[in-house]
């Protein structure tokens, strides 16, 4: 027994965790909320995680520190699993963004889905608690257990509408290919375990420096080659990007529009971190890698997405060419290349929320009519919404003065200074593939008549909040983008 | 002596997981799998860890199967389920013949020795294997410990949603 007395307490240091801890506090408040309301009643909850959202932003806030991510800034906690540094500051407002987005345009939807069940809304904020540990995680065991809790409560949002086919299949498509996604990055976690005797990604990466017989070990080889596969499973990277189609069509339009930027963001925060850091010493591997996986996802997403007439699947291979730009900044690998990835995710956030809200709002019961046709004269009937979903796909494009072309020409801008001037020219011939089938639903918008007529659209009041939210920040990004650069400067290591 | 052991747990851990798939009836596959989990439990002990060798049996040979396996009855899945995916099994067939012959080579170029963590056999042997892992769970794997009860609940839930008649 007297062994058990000297177990070394580690410092706990909430301070390190407050925000989740705020969020996951008030989920599981929320949950009681919703045991003890009136059935079909759920605008109160929404509201009330919108307080969350608000609170927990608040507490975030209050950790940035001005004198940037440098030694010793930050607040770190639990025997070091967890440390809360501007970085993961700077993801945690994308994630909270992406997430209050996405419940202002859900209430009326759930309405309109017939799907009225308040456990949505704890549902939405125990993924942005599980997407905050994999940005704060600086354990291995904490950055897998962050992504379990975010896709555990993604699988149930993505089959959420349980009696349509569409969203079951969604869910449990993701739910399969997730798990055996999941088990390939467990194995690369247990492989480079194995290799170093430590699951700290800090500790991991000074063990490989001063050990450099290791770079060549074959176990830590697949044990990076594997880890990949699980991060790049996440972000819809090529070719591990077959569940995102149908899993975003499926899946409920506001839930498919958050997953394809917080978790998505989430993914590249733990990527970052992990491959940066951890396994630093075999950064001319994972770039030879990646620069090729770049490639690929820019390409399949941009070609396959101009065969699709179903809008919400467009988006979804938008997104993984998106996830292909942000790619390129981490193949560069500089200041100027990862803060823009940290500054592409919070444009593609406001983007890309922004466009599926306007799907939300146009969608009738079923979302049968999402596709080209059925946005045909959409601009002149729905004026405002035809501007602001043109205006989210210039930005998707790239045009300026918007939010996509700023986020695109940093990334770009920091593989061509870190010498990978292919990269960016296949990258910019990219987005002029990608004009085509963006500027088509304008065209489908403006330069057509309606087949029929589609009826009333009824404007919300949370959806139209959201598109307002997402225009101002897609202009703000696009047009003073110098003070959230700066940000995004003090955020990297 | 050891060795040969070894050698034997592991072919029939190969055979019997080979069996999973390849069997006609669920059920036939489940209890493969109940053998290859024995056989896990076995390599656990070998590595002196005989903590986790009883948890792989009493969570995954016991609690886990028997879910499977009142899953696989419930669904009355028939042998029509593995027809659906005659096609598929050359392509997986190759890739894993594929996958093997790669392993092999890496195995035999490369090296795959690591460092040694901090827990030491003599370590073990002072402390004991089952209050070291109790240790490290509450000290330095504590934030990955709480997160796992927010995961179970999050799990809970997310059943409950998907599943309850009326919610």
């Amino acid at each position: 027994m007297e062994n058990l007395a000297q177990i070394a307490m580690q410092d706990v240091n909430f301070g390190a965790i407050m925000p989740s801890l705020v969020l996951v506090c008030f989920g599981m408040a929320l949950l009681l909320v919703t045991v003890f309301s009136p059935r079909g009643k759920t605008t109160h909850v929404a509201y009330l995680s919108i307080l969350a959202l608000v609170v927990t932003g608040i507490v975030s806030l209050a950790t940035w520190t001005p004198a940037g991510s440098l030694v010793g800034n930050w607040q770190e906690g639990f025997g070091g699993s967890v440390r809360l540094d501007n970085f993961a500051t700077f993801f945690n407002i994308v994630f909270l963004i992406a997430a209050g987005l996405t419940i202002l345009m859900s209430d009326d939807y759930l309405k309109r889905e017939e799907y009225p069940i308040g456990e949505y809304y704890p549902l939405i904020l125990f993924t942005t608690a599980g997407a905050m540990w994999m940005a704060s995680g600086t354990d291995l065991m904490t950055i897998f257990l962050g992504l379990e809790v975010l896709s555990i409560s993604l699988y149930v949002l993505a089959g959420f509408f349980r009696r349509q086919e569409r969203s079951n299949e969604a869910g449990l498509k993701y739910f399969l290919l997730g798990a055996f996604s999941t088990g390939f990055l467990l194995y690369g976690i247990a492989l480079i375990y194995g290799v170093t005797g430590t699951t700290k990604v800090a500790l991991i990466g000074e063990i490989l420096a001063n050990n450099p017989s290791l770079l060549t070990n074959t176990m830590t080889l697949a044990g990076m080659g594997l880890m990949s596969i699980g991060f790049l499973f996440k972000i819809a990277a090529a070719p591990f990007h077959m569940w995102t189609p149908d899993v975003y069509q499926g899946a409920p339009t506001p839930i498919t529009a958050f997953m394809s930027a917080g978790p998505k963001a989430a993914a590249f925060a733990a990527f970052l971190r992990v491959f940066v850091i951890g396994l630093a010493g075999l950064q001319d591997q994972w770039t030879s890698l990646l620069w090729i996986l770049a490639v690929l996802t820019m390409i399949v997403g941009n070609v396959v997405a101009i065969y699709q007439t179903n809008l919400k699947r467009m988006l979804a291979y938008s997104s993984i060419a998106h996830a292909g730009y942000a790619l390129v900044g981490m193949v560069a690998a500089n200041a100027i290349g990862l803060s823009g990835i940290l500054f592409y995710m919070l444009a593609y956030t406001f983007m890309n929320l922004g466009a599926f809200a306007i799907l939300v709002l146009a969608g009738k019961k079923g979302e049968d009519n999402l596709t080209l046709d059925g946005f045909a004269g959409f601009g002149f009937k729905r004026p405002f919404l035809g501007v602001a979903m043109s205006i989210f796909l210039l930005s998707l494009m790239g045009i300026p003065p918007t939010a996509g072309f700023t986020a695109k020409f940093y990334i770009f801008a920091g593989a061509v200074e870190a010498g990978y001037i292919w990269l960016a020219i296949i990258g910019v011939l990219n987005s002029a593939v990608s004009l085509y089938y963006y500027l088509r639903v304008m065209v489908y918008m403006y330069f057509r008549d309606p087949a029929e007529d589609y009826g009333w659209v009824k404007m919300h009041a949370g959806a139209v909040l959201s598109i307002v939210v997402a225009i101002i920040g897609v202009f703000y990004l696009g047009i003073i983008p110098g003070a959230v650069m700066e940000f995004a400067k003090l955020a990297i290591f | 002596m050891e060795l040969l052991f070894f050698y034997l747990v592991a072919l029939i851990a190969v055979i019997s997981g080979f069996l999973v798939v390849k069997c006609q009836s669920p059920v036939n596959s489940a209890i493969s799998l109940v053998m290859t989990f024995f056989c896990l439990a076995v390599f656990y002990v070998m590595l002196h860890a005989p903590f986790m060798a009883a948890i792989q049996i009493l969570v995954y040979a016991g609690a886990i199967m028997v879910l499977i396996l009142f899953v696989i009855m419930l669904l009355n899945l028939g042998a029509e389920a593995n027809k659906r995916y005659a096609h598929s099994v050359a392509g997986g067939a190759l890739a894993g013949v594929v996958v093997l012959l790669m392993v092999f080579y890496f195995l035999r170029q490369g090296e795959a020795t690591g460092m040694k963590g901090p827990i030491s056999t003599e370590l073990i042997a002072q402390i004991g294997h089952t209050e070291l892992i109790g240790r490290t769970m509450l000290t330095d794997f504590l934030l990955p410990f709480e997160i796992a009860s927010i995961l179970l609940l999050v799990a809970i839930v997310g059943a409950i949603v998907l599943a309850k008649k009326e919610v």
